[in-house]
């Protein structure tokens, strides 16, 4: 019987100026989700289940980008995207374009567990929802008054935002560029973020769920990195791995996907497998991850100044962080 | 001195040997047809992503292949297009998914990678990014061919997903797993080792509205990067757990394996038998095709000469 071992996030790339009350916000977030993965761990249930029922938790939560709480599109809407993958036998589950199912991690699941498929979006997705029973909301129920602000601000400063600002020096080009976002906001500043959880549980069975609501001020029908696998998630017989940040720059570095494979073709651990490829895969985008390997041993790698992470292991091990 | 290549594929799949002439001869020389277009614009120093861009519009404008005119049908009896696109060099890339009026999906694909911060666009807004970019679009109706209302018939009728090359006869295909073929593609490399992949489809027939498969999913349809560029076909839901497209290159690059080494290795342990296919080019100028299909409508060119036009398995 091997160890249990799990880990949270809830976006890559921080604001330094970010107020003390948001970050212990956060901070109880993570630590809540990470005590009810714990739990779940501690009654044997499987990683699948639960890296399904902790993401669940981080979108009922407004306070991150997912869910409830989700960044809002041109248009002010949300559109929602989730995957889930089981590493055992690598099966996978994903959803795009979601906008009245309230946990679309959960839609993901069902669509990798009772569907002939891998991937549904938009109306085909929501049907298949409404068929399946799950639970259903107008779209306002994720839109939060933050948000609303935000995106007002951003459309001022006529600049795609990814959903956390971040100084100088550490960025892609669009956000550096607008001042805006360096200034205090008048509103409240905290930037939400896409969510993910990775687990490997007692029989060493790896697994891993990213569930967002996208780019703020995003084009209608923009699907990032969250809901694709290989780039946003990927589990494999010897981790689970999810991913966030410049969705962009994970998709073309198929991010996710390459820990699993420098661990497999390389013949590395996981630290190592992690460390190379924040290092080398992401050539100009920012990043990170949190991965579990079936040895049950836990990372996480950015190269951002900072991460929203919560991980444990079934040795005591527990920590709650934002910076390095 | 590395020369170019090119290779490009019509779908893999349980395509029967007995074949009847009438339909296996359209395709084979639609597939020539390709080649040799794909093979003068590299003559004439194309950049590849416009040859593979090409090409994969020329193939989304025959009706005999699953993508474009000629796209199986959805559960609703319509058509729902995807594709990607991907350059080697820079690792940009492109696509589209739930098209339904646009007239050559790799080039919508295309216009996001080039035109838009995003990747990824898909349904009503990838229509809607269409009409303000002033890309071609028809009625839905073009796309649907009389061989495709069929197809989608006999699959309802045997009430399962099903392969779209199974010729619409009274002969029920074998069981080999329900394997699918559909989807096109195209791979090509300059002679200065820039390195493009496209690939295009209409998905599964009797799919459900709203499933997206592989071909649209960069790393597992479609991938390209310094040492190769690939393109992948077969059943969408294995292709996309085995990042197909990104496995090739994965093994190149951490294993050391050499293309064909690789595109075989990967073809092998992506699922059952059955199941996928792909083309594939290095910067060396190289070309794979391997496939674990009974079969896999192909084509390819290298700058020394060599062309190939198949579909089965080369004895």
């Amino acid at each position: 019987m091997g160890k249990w071992a799990i880990a949270v996030h809830g976006g890559a790339g921080i604001d330094p100026n970010l107020p003390v009350e948001r970050q212990e916000q956060a901070k109880q977030l993570l630590t809540r989700c990470l005590n009810l993965g714990i739990a779940a761990l501690r009654s044997n249930v499987s990683a699948i289940d639960v890296v399904e029922l902790v993401v669940r938790e981080l979108e009922t939560d407004p306070l991150f980008n997912s869910g409830r709480g989700s960044a809002l599109t041109e248009q002010g809407t949300v559109e929602m995207e989730a995957s889930i993958m089981d590493g055992t036998k690598r099966r996978c589950g994903a959803v795009s374009g979601i906008t009245t199912v309230k946990n679309p991690i959960s839609l993901a699941r069902l669509v990798m567990d009772k569907s002939p498929h891998s991937y549904l979006a938009f109306s085909g997705a929501e049907e298949f929802a409404r068929k399946q029973g799950v639970e259903i909301v107008d779209n306002e129920y994720f839109v939060t008054e933050d948000n609303v602000g935000m995106l007002k601000l951003v459309k001022e400063a006529n600049s795609i935002l990814f959903d956390y600002r971040i100084p100088l020096g550490c960025a892609g080009a669009a956000v550096t560029d607008s001042p805006i976002l360096m200034n205090g906001l008048p509103i409240s500043i905290y930037a939400p973020e896409t969510v993910g959880c990775v687990v490997v549980d007692r029989e060493g069975r790896c697994a891993a769920g990213t569930s967002t609501g996208g780019l703020m001020n995003k084009m209608m029908g923009r699907i990032g990195d969250s809901p694709l696998i290989g780039a946003g998630t990927y589990a494999s017989e010897l981790c689970g791995v999810s991913c966030t940040g410049e969705g962009e720059a994970i998709i073309r570095s198929t991010l996710a996907r390459d820990v699993s494979a420098v661990m497999e073709y390389k013949g590395v651990g996981l630290q190592e497998a992690v460390d190379y490829v924040i290092k080398h895969r992401l050539d100009e985008g920012f990043a990170g991850l949190i991965a579990v390997s079936n040895k049950g041993e836990v990372v996480c790698g950015f190269n951002c100044n900072g991460m929203f992470r919560g991980c444990a292991t079934e040795d005591g091990f527990m920590e709650v962080a934002m910076w390095e | 001195m590395v020369g170019w290549a090119v290779a490009l594929h019509g779908g893999g799949g349980d395509i029967p040997i007995d074949l009847p002439d009438e339909r296996r001869i359209p395709r084979e020389t639609a597939l020539r047809h390709c080649l040799d277009l794909g093979i003068s614009a590299l003559k004439s120093g194309k950049h590849p992503l416009d040859v593979t861009e090409l090409v994969v519009r020329e193939l989304e404008n025959h009706p005999d292949f699953n993508a474009g005119k000629g796209s199986v049908l959805t559960a609703q009896g319509t058509v729902e297009m995807e594709a990607s696109i991907m350059d080697g060099k820079t690792k940009s890339c492109g696509a589209v998914s739930g098209l339904t009026t646009v007239v050559n999906p790799v080039s919508l694909a295309r216009l996001v990678m080039e035109k838009t911060p995003h990747i990824y666009l898909a349904f009503d807004a990838a229509e809607d990014f269409a009409r303000t970019h002033g890309v071609e679009t028809v009625e839905s109706s073009h796309f649907i061919t009389p061989e495709n209302i069929a197809r989608l018939k006999q699959a309802k009728e045997f009430n399962r997903v099903q392969l779209d090359y199974t010729a619409p006869t009274p002969k029920e295909p074998e069981i080999f797993g329900d394997s699918q073929t559909g989807t096109v593609g195209c791979v090509a490399v300059d002679s200065a080792g820039n390195l493009a992949a496209a690939t295009s489809t209409g998905g599964y027939v009797n799919k459900m509205a709203g499933r997206i498969g592989d071909s649209p999913i960069i790393g597992a349809g479609t991938y390209a990067n310094h040492l190769c560029a690939v393109s992948a076909t077969g059943k969408g839901e294995y292709i996309i757990r085995a990042t197909l497209a990104r496995e090739v290159a994965a093994l190149m690059e951490y294993k050391g394996l050499s293309l064909t080494e690789a595109a075989a290795y990967a073809v092998e342990h992506s699922g059952p038998r059955g199941t996928c296919g792909l083309v594939a080019v290095s910067a060396n100028g190289e070309v794979a095709m391997p496939f674990n299909t009974n079969g896999m409508f192909r084509a390819c060119a290298t700058e020394d000469g060599y062309t190939e036009v198949a579909i089965w398995p080369k004895k």
